[in-house]
């Protein structure tokens, strides 16, 4: 599915009316456009890469209030603001900058909010210089952008520091029941939405903290648990009810909640099946999935182990399999552990790379050593069943395959062997099988994925929605997000034009 | 976080956990495990289901004492909370009407096997069960199992049980004897390795119950992975059933053995923190 490219004529309305509002007008009138070009971009304050490459406290600091408004007069309030366009979830993203160049920060994300349930995290993770950034008209005319996720993350770190986090409205109560099946990014925004329009919302999730990919495989050092946490609890506040370690599918099937008296469910339980390449050695001790290794880094805190139970192994020659940002947080995690060599081995060249630019960057200050056109042909083990060795083969680019980037070819003859001690196989996931296993008529598609009206995000079963990595086979934290805002607009509808009682079945 | 009903020890290592998880205890079948955490800082490791009782919404677990989670488990008096008590995971046992079945089972595997006789009882299979047990001091639950089988055999080391013996001389002596459709061994990974290598001359397919290190127990990390025929499985979603002649069993003692020195740090860390 491809990300939204137009303005629906709904959004062009919200927009126009806050653009035609006087503050807007005389603001804009504040300081002339030229004036406005002149002015350069905010870097995004970060710690210094020798020191933070050996902890995992956050790497960026975030805008002072002062950077912040300056950042935001660089913004041009165009009449046709194209950032929008590139938004999954259609913030208004001229409104809340312009509220920051006002100073009125806590109205920022409260704008923000409108349509954003979790705006600190999408400041953080949201490839922007793929989405609002790249649309954006001043990059367009001076080849740099306005750093509209740097904003976003400053207002609700704004929000949030200050202890002035404010519960939106709640509609009156529908009396109506909607299960929402795990708690990652879409399935945290179906729950905020539905919950907002006065309907009981219950999430059920299969481990013990909520989250989902954003606590089990984003890093401390890029996502702070803490900043999970305070939107969790919003979502709390908000009275969603949160059902931890309940695995649908096994503790209890979507029927027996249905029977339960749920009458709408949201699917998004991930990609969570890790992705292997099928190549010999691939089982040896020290060959972790990227899963498997944030999850025991981040989600069971092995970075402080023994003071946590769960062990990982610590590499002094880690190399990561891909050249996604799974990859990249894997590969920073292990020169966070000790790793004296910590190496990214990818099959395409650096131009194909899928991670998110700020997270190259980071990496290669950190002193990430970078292997491209490479692929991994087998592992080597040692007499324990170790891994010791990798053996791999360099590749070339060919011609475009069907994603529009140059397919890799192997170069004949160009193997070579190096030592590793730990490697992770972060090539992908796909989606997880629980609930397909489990869930009579649920139409899959061909990789195991749950097929859906894209418009709705509604599944072949009446009142069972999906959205994210379940239906999309591994994309971003944004799309699943703006999945969900699909999702819970259409389960809405469907509440309310539902007769009212629990349904037998 | 679920509450401890009680803790009992069934011997010296080995002890039954019964946890209030009613909606756990009501969708329980034979051979499905729990993933169990006991605290905030603990790990999640997999935990045999040996025993469940929907009316009063409880699941037993069987704990057999190895690293810091289950000393933390083996600790716990009822009343006491644990972090995470999550399942039923992994796909049921196959219990059908198969004519003679032979379980076999060691250590924990002892109280794994009884839910698993039960049921293949109540399909009408003669039930044969064998217990290992190395010493008089480790053999429990001889009267539960008889109640659901047709007969009890014990191989054991202890002088009690003449002639001293490992389990696979057992399973050739019954083997031998009998005419057997299935043997299902439950235990340490060593004991279902040797009851798969001592029914292969014979041709009797044999199914065992890996149990080797999980983390999030539903497919989502791959820390589980065994290879299979040739394949990689999870034992989490795929399993824990396996059959024994098909897998790579050296490949699989090194998996399950690979955290030992971290275990044995963290044993003593948690030792000095609570003993002082």
């Amino acid at each position: 599915m491809d990300e939204k490219k137009t303005i629906s004529p709904e959004l062009k309305a919200r927009l126009q009316a806050e653009f035609e509002k006087i503050w807007r007008k005389e603001l804009r009138k504040s300081v002339p456009v030229k004036e406005r070009m002149k002015i350069g971009r905010r870097h995004m304050p970060e710690r210094e890469a020798r020191e933070r490459n050996k902890d995992f406290r956050e790497v960026n600091l975030g805008l002072s209030p002062e950077e912040a408004v300056e950042e935001a007069r660089r913004c041009l309030d165009c009449v046709n603001p194209q950032c929008v366009t590139g938004c999954p979830v259609s913030i208004d993203i001229p409104t809340f900058i312009k509220l920051i160049e006002k100073g009125q920060f806590l109205d920022s994300v409260m704008k923000i909010k409108e349509t954003n349930t979790l705006p600190a995290i999408c400041g953080r993770v949201c490839p922007q210089e793929a989405q609002c950034e790249a649309a954006c008209n001043l990059k367009k005319a001076t080849g740099v952008s306005v750093g509209i996720g740097n904003l976003e993350r400053f207002a609700s770190d704004y929000e949030r520091l200050n202890g002035r986090v404010r519960i939106p409205g709640i509609g009156s109560p529908t009396g109506r029941k909607a299960a929402v099946i795990g708690a990652g990014p879409a399935g945290l925004t179906v729950a905020a939405d539905l919950r907002k329009k006065g309907h009981e919302v219950t999430v059920f999730e299969a481990l013990h903290e909520g989250g989902g990919v954003l606590v089990y495989g984003i890093p401390e050092f890029r996502l702070p648990k803490a900043i999970l946490k305070a939107e969790i609890d919003f979502l709390k506040e908000l009275g969603v009810e949160f059902r931890m370690n309940f695995v649908v599918g096994k503790t209890a099937t979507l029927d027996d909640l249905r029977r339960e008296g749920y009458e709408a469910f949201f699917i998004g339980t991930g990609a969570g099946l890790p992705n292997f390449m099928k190549i010999p050695g691939e089982n040896l001790v020290g060959v972790y999935s990227a899963n498997e290794y944030l999850t025991r880094v981040n989600l069971m805190r092995a970075y402080d182990f023994p003071r946590y139970d769960t062990p990982v192994f610590l590499g002094r020659r880690a190399a990561v399999i891909g050249g996604g940002n799974v990859a990249m947080d894997s590969v920073r995690t292990a020169k966070r552990l000790g790793a004296e060599r910590s190496i990214i081995i990818y099959r395409r060249s650096r131009a194909e790379m899928p991670a998110r630019t700020e997270e190259i960057k980071h990496a290669e200050e950190e002193g990430i050593e970078f292997h491209f056109l490479t692929v991994p042909t087998r592992y080597i083990g040692d007499e324990k069943g170790r891994v010791r060795a990798m053996e791999c083969l360099r590749m070339e680019l060919g011609e475009p395959d069907a994603s529009g980037r140059r397919r890799p070819v192997p170069v004949p003859g160009s193997e070579f062997v190096t030592d590793v001690d730990l490697v992770v196989v972060a090539i992908g996931q796909s989606p997880n099988p629980l609930i397909p296993q489990t869930t009579s008529g649920l139409k899959i598609g061909k990789w195991g994925n749950i097929e859906v009206d894209e418009t709705t995000m509604a599944t072949s079963l009446p009142g069972v929605y999906s959205g994210g990595d379940i239906v999309r086979g591994g994309a971003t934290v944004i799309l699943a997000m703006g999945d969900g805002r699909t999702a819970a607009a259409d389960m809405d509808r469907f509440l309310k034009a539902a007769p009212a009682g629990p349904k037998k079945s | 976080m679920a509450r401890v009903v009680r803790r009992t020890r069934l011997v010296p290592n080995i002890h039954l956990l019964e946890v209030h998880a009613p909606e756990v205890a009501r969708s329980c079948r034979p051979g499905q495990f729990v993933i169990v955490m006991p605290d905030a800082r603990g790990e999640r490791i997999p935990l045999t289901i040996a025993d469940w009782d929907p009316g009063k919404g409880t699941v037993t677990a069987v704990v057999m004492v190895v690293g810091t989670s289950t000393h933390k488990l083996s600790v716990l008096d009822g009343g006491d909370e644990i972090a995470v008590f999550t399942g039923p995971l992994g796909l049921p046992s196959d219990i059908r009407n198969l004519g003679t079945v032979l379980l076999a089972g060691g250590c924990f595997g002892i109280a794994a096997i009884t839910p698993i006789a039960r049921a293949l009882k109540e399909k009408g299979n003669r039930v044969l069960v064998l217990i290992d047990a190395k010493a008089d001091y480790l053999l429990y639950w001889e009267d539960r199992l008889a109640e659901s089988s047709d007969a009890v055999f014990v191989s054991s080391r202890d002088a009690r049980f003449p002639p001293s013996e490992y389990i696979p001389a057992k399973v050739k002596e019954i083997l031998e004897t009998e005419k057997v459709d299935l043997i299902h061994a439950v235990g340490c990974t060593y004991l279902m390795f040797r009851v798969g290598e001592a029914s292969r001359p014979f041709g009797v397919k044999t199914m065992v119950s890996l149990n080797p290190i999980m983390v999030d127990g539903t497919g989502m990390c791959g820390a589980c992975r065994v290879t299979v025929d040739g394949k990689t499985k999870f034992a989490c979603v795929d399993g824990p059933d396996f059959d024994a002649h098909l897998v790579d069993w050296k490949e699989l003692f090194a998996r399950r053995t690979s955290y030992m020195d971290d275990e044995g740090r963290s044993l003593c860390r948690w030792e000095d923190e609570t003993c002082g």
